[in-house]
C-alpha cells in the first residue's frame, strides 16, 4: 500500500517535471514574437527590441525556463505581456467560472450515466435497453460545441426559456448565474454522460456475470437491488478511472463550449491568450491544466485502493 | 416498484423540478432595459481591448471603445470625413503652414476632477513623443514645439507643412490626457469625454456611465455596456433574445437575412476606411513587371468576387482611397474585368502558367475571398497556391515583417493609409518616386493642393496596379428598431456613442 502510494507520486512528479519542460518548449517555438504583436504592424525594430527586452524574452531559454518555473513553485504566474496586470488573478478569477462548468457538467454526466448505463445493462437483451444503447450511441457522436448550439438554438432563440449566452457570478444574481448556466453545463455534461454511459454499462455487465451476484438473486433479491448493494461498488472501480480521464476531455470542453455561450473562463482567456501571443499566460494556463490532469489521475490511483480493498493487501 | 427505483424517481423529479424554476426565476424580469430618464443601452462587439492603454497597446478595440467617449482630442472627424472642432473651439494656420494655433473650450474637465487646460494639451502632445510605444507615435514627429501661450491657448509648431498632421489629431495620437491621470492607463483610463470609464470584467465586457460633468451635451444613455462575442453567431444570438441592444459591426453579412425579414430590427449600411487588398510582394521578380499586375487586376471579377465572398455587401473600390475621403474618384473602370485581355498581358510578360503564393490570414473575409481569387486567376492561367497563416501573430512575422510571401490578402482599416501602404518599407515593398513625390506635395500644400495631389496619387497607384482593391468592407450595423443616432459610415477610430438615443 505505501509503497503503492510512493511509485505513483515519484510518477507524478517525473511527469510534472517533463510536461513542464514540454509546455515551455512548445511556446518557445511557436511562431510569432509576443512583442510585435503588442506593438501592433507599424512597430520600429527597435521598439520591438526595447519591448522584447522587458518582456524578459531577450535571456537564454534556460533562464526564461528556470524563473518560470521557480516562480510557479511560489505561486508567482508573472504579469501578462499585453494586458500587464498580474495573471495569478487573472487565472484564480477564470478558474472559478470554469470549475462551475466542469462540476455542474460532471454531475449532469454522473445523474444522466449511473442509471441509463446500469438500465442498458440490466436489460441488454430487450427494446428498451437497446433503445437506450441507440441514443447514447449518438450522444458519443456529437461534440459539446454542437450539442451547445442546437441547445441555444432550440430553448434561448426559438422558445425563449433561457438566455443564449453570457455570465453571471453566482454572488451578484442567483436566479441569472442558474439560468445562464443550465445549457452550456447541459452541453458539456450530456455529451460526456453519453460517453460515460458505454463504460458503465460494460462494467455493470461484466458484474452481472459474477458469481456472488447470482448468488444474491439466488437469496431471492430482484435484480436492482442486488445490483444495488453487490454489483455497483464493483463497477465503480473501470467508471471512476474513466471519470478521471473524462474530466481532463471536460476542461478541453469547457474550452471551446466557453467560447459558444460567451464565457469568461479559463478557455476564453486561452485563447485570447494564444492569439495574443501572451505566451506567459498561455504557458500558465497550459501547466495548470496538466497538473489538474496528472493529479486527478493520481487521485484515481489513490482511490481505488479506497474502492478496492483487494488492493490494499498481500502485494509482494 | 421496489424502494430503490422510487427513491431514484423522487431524486430526478426534484432534479427536474429545480430546472423549471430556474427556468421560470428570470421570466418575470424584462430581459430589456428599464424606461424612464436613467436607460442603458447594450452593445455587441467583436474583438475585446487587451489593455484599456492604446498609448503603449495596438489594436482597434482600444480607442474603438474610449476615444471620443473616454477621451478626446483637440478635433474631431464627423460621419462624412470632414475635420470639425472638439476640444479646441476653433484653430488658424498661419501663412507657412508650419503653426497652428488652438483656441480651447473653457469649460472642460477629465473625470479626475481636474480642468482641462493647454498645459494638458502640451503634456499630451510631448508625451507621445517620450512615453507612447506603438508605432502610430511616429505622426507626431513632425512637431517641432507646442506651447500654452496662455490656459486656454495652444500653440504647435511643425518642422514642415503637413495637412496629414492635423488628421492624426482626430485620431487616438490627438487624445488628451490629464498631467495628474497617466498613472493606470491600462486599468484606469481618464479623460474628458461624455462618458466614463465604469469596470471591465475580462473576457466579457466593459461599462461606461454617463459623465455628469461633461462640458458639452450629455448622453442620453447614463450606461453603456460593450460585450464582446468572439463568435458571430453568438453575437447574433444575443441580439436575437435580447442580451443586447446593437451590434456594432456584422461580421458574417450572410447572416443579416435573419434580421432583415424582422420589423423588430433595423439594418445600416454605410462604408468603413477598410480597404480589402489583395497585395502583391513588388519586390518579387514576377511583380516588377507591371503587365503581371495589371493582368491580376483584369483577371478579376470583382463584382461576382464580392458576391461570392461577402454576400454582395460593400463597395467596389479601384484604389486606396474610400468615398469620405475629400480626394475619393471612381477609379473601378481604370482595370475593367477582361478574361482576355488579362491572358494577353500574361503572354506578353511570359508569366502564363506561374505559380504565385497566396498566402492569406486565418480571418473569414480572407479565406472565402482567396478561394475566389485563385479560381478566377486559375481561369486566366496562372496557378495559385494557398497556405494560410495564423492572425495575427504568424501573419504578421511571416507576410508583414518578412514580406515571405507573393500575394496577400487583408483589410487595411487605418485611415488615410495609402501613402503608408504603397511605400518600400511596407510589407506591399512598393518603391515609386513619382509617387513619393506626389504624396508630399499634398502633405505640404493648402487644401486645395492636398486633393489635387491625392487624386493624382491615387490614380497612379490603380494605373500601375501597385495592388488589387477587392472592395471596401461595409459598416453594417444591426440594432433595435427603437435606437437612434446611430452613424452610418464608420471612418473614425471609435464606435461614437455620444449621439445614441432610444425614441
Amino acid at each position: 500500500m505505501v509503497l503503492r502510494l510512493v511509485e505513483r507520486t515519484a510518477v507524478l512528479l517525473v511527469s510534472l517535471a517533463v510536461s513542464s519542460v514540454l509546455v515551455f518548449g512548445f511556446m518557445a517555438v511557436l511562431p510569432g514574437d509576443p512583442a510585435r504583436v503588442a506593438l501592433g504592424v507599424n512597430a520600429s525594430d527597435e521598439a520591438v527590441a526595447q519591448l522584447r527586452e522587458q518582456f524578459g524574452l531577450d535571456r537564454s531559454l534556460a533562464t526564461q525556463y528556470f524563473d518560470w518555473l521557480g516562480g510557479l513553485l511560489h505561486a508567482d504566474f508573472g504579469t501578462s505581456y499585453v494586458s500587464k496586470v498580474a495573471i495569478g488573478p487573472q487565472i484564480f478569477d477564470r478558474l472559478q467560472v470554469t470549475l462551475w462548468l466542469v462540476v455542474v457538467g460532471m454531475i449532469v454526466a454522473l445523474v444522466v450515466a449511473v442509471p441509463a448505463g446500469t438500465v442498458m445493462a440490466a436489460r441488454h437483451r430487450k427494446i428498451s435497453g437497446l433503445a437506450l444503447s441507440a441514443i447514447s450511441q449518438l450522444g458519443v457522436a456529437v461534440p459539446a460545441f454542437l450539442a451547445g448550439i442546437l441547445l441555444i438554438m432550440l430553448f434561448a432563440v426559438k422558445l425563449g426559456w433561457l438566455p443564449a449566452n453570457g455570465w453571471t457570478p453566482p454572488a451578484s444574481d442567483p436566479g441569472m448565474f442558474l439560468r445562464q448556466l443550465i445549457l452550456p453545463a447541459l452541453s458539456l455534461g450530456l455529451v460526456q454522460g453519453a460517453v460515460l454511459t458505454r463504460y458503465v454499462r460494460s462494467a455493470v455487465l461484466d458484474v452481472l456475470r459474477e458469481d456472488y451476484l447470482r448468488t444474491a438473486r439466488a437469496k431471492g433479491l430482484r435484480p436492482f437491488p442486488a445490483l444495488w448493494r453487490h454489483g455497483l461498488r464493483n463497477a465503480a472501480v473501470p467508471v471512476v478511472t474513466v471519470l478521471g480521464l473524462q474530466l481532463a476531455t471536460l476542461l478541453i470542453g469547457a474550452v471551446v463550449v466557453e467560447r459558444v455561450f460567451v464565457i469568461p473562463g479559463l478557455g476564453s482567456l486561452l485563447l485570447d491568450g494564444v492569439s495574443n501571443r501572451d505566451l506567459l499566460l498561455v504557458q500558465d494556463v497550459v501547466m495548470l491544466l496538466v497538473v489538474a490532469v496528472l493529479v486527478v489521475n493520481f487521485l484515481v490511483d489513490v482511490l481505488y485502493v479506497a474502492l478496492d480493498p483487494r488492493l490494499r493487501v498481500g502485494q509482494r | 416498484m421496489n424502494t430503490y427505483l422510487t427513491r431514484a424517481v423522487a431524486l430526478a423529479g426534484s432534479a427536474a423540478l429545480l430546472l423549471v424554476a430556474a427556468c421560470s426565476a428570470g421570466s418575470g424580469t424584462s430581459s430589456g432595459p428599464s424606461t424612464g430618464a436613467n436607460q442603458s443601452l447594450a452593445i455587441g462587439l467583436v474583438a475585446e481591448p487587451a489593455s484599456l492603454d492604446f498609448t503603449t497597446t495596438d489594436g482597434a478595440a482600444i480607442p474603438q471603445a474610449l476615444l471620443t467617449n473616454v477621451y478626446e482630442g483637440l478635433v474631431k472627424q464627423d460621419e462624412s470625413g470632414k475635420i470639425v472642432p472638439d476640444l479646441a473651439k476653433s484653430w488658424t494656420v498661419s501663412a507657412d503652414r508650419k503653426t497652428y494655433t488652438f483656441e480651447l473650450v473653457d469649460n472642460a474637465k477629465f473625470t479626475n476632477g481636474a480642468a482641462f487646460t493647454a498645459a494638458d494639451a502640451v503634456f499630451s502632445i510631448n508625451r507621445v513623443k517620450t512615453a507612447w510605444t506603438t508605432s502610430l507615435k511616429a505622426a507626431m514627429d513632425v512637431v517641432q514645439d507646442a506651447k500654452a501661450v496662455s490656459p486656454k491657448q495652444l500653440q504647435v509648431t511643425l518642422s514642415k507643412p503637413s495637412n496629414d498632421w492635423l488628421f492624426r489629431m482626430t485620431t487616438r495620437i490627438g487624445a488628451m490626457f490629464s498631467q495628474t491621470g497617466v498613472d493606470k492607463l491600462a486599468t484606469d483610463p481618464v479623460g474628458t469625454g461624455p462618458y466614463k470609464f465604469g469596470s471591465w470584467k475580462r473576457g466579457d465586457s466593459i461599462v461606461l456611465q454617463r459623465n455628469d460633468a461633461y462640458w458639452g451635451t450629455k448622453p442620453f444613455f447614463n450606461q453603456v455596456t460593450l460585450k464582446y462575442f468572439k463568435d458571430p453567431t453568438a453575437l447574433n444570438n444575443a441580439l436575437l433574445t435580447g442580451t443586447i441592444n446593437v451590434i456594432g459591426t456584422v461580421q458574417a453579412p450572410e447572416a443579416l437575412s435573419q434580421f432583415t425579414s424582422n420589423t423588430k430590427y433595423q439594418v445600416i449600411e454605410g462604408t468603413t476606411n477598410g480597404e480589402v487588398v489583395l497585395s502583391f510582394n513588388n519586390s518579387r521578380p514576377v511583380f516588377k513587371d507591371v503587365r503581371v499586375r495589371q493582368a491580376i487586376r483584369s483577371a478579376i471579377d470583382h463584382k461576382a468576387l464580392l458576391d461570392t465572398c461577402f454576400a454582395g455587401r460593400g463597395k467596389l473600390i479601384g484604389s486606396m482611397v474610400p468615398p469620405t475621403d475629400p480626394w475619393y474618384e471612381d477609379l473601378t473602370q481604370v482595370a475593367p474585368y477582361s478574361k482576355d485581355k488579362a491572358k494577353s498581358l500574361l503572354a506578353a510578360a511570359g508569366a502564363t502558367g506561374k505559380t504565385l503564393r497566396l498566402r492569406l490570414p486565418t480571418l473569414p473575409y480572407a479565406t472565402s475571398c482567396g478561394q475566389v481569387v485563385k479560381s478566377q486567376l486559375e481561369q486566366v492561367g496562372l496557378k495559385v497556391q494557398i497556405d494560410q497563416l495564423e492572425f495575427p501573430a504568424a501573419w504578421l512575422t511571416t507576410v508583414f515583417k518578412n514580406a515571405d510571401y507573393d500575394m496577400s490578402i487583408i483589410a487595411h482599416v487605418e485611415p488615410r493609409d495609402l501613402g503608408a501602404v504603397f511605400s518600400p518599407k511596407y510589407y506591399t515593398r512598393y518603391d515609386d518616386p513619382t509617387l513619393q513625390q506626389d504624396l508630399a506635395a499634398a502633405d505640404a500644400g493648402d487644401e486645395a493642393t492636398q486633393v489635387t495631389d491625392m487624386k493624382k496619387a491615387a490614380r497612379r497607384i490603380s494605373e500601375e496596379a501597385a495592388a488589387d482593391w477587392l472592395f471596401l468592407l461595409p459598416n453594417l450595423v444591426v440594432a433595435d428598431k427603437n435606437i437612434t443616432g446611430l452613424p452610418a459610415n464608420a471612418i473614425t477610430e471609435s464606435f461614437d456613442l455620444s449621439k445614441l438615443a432610444r425614441s
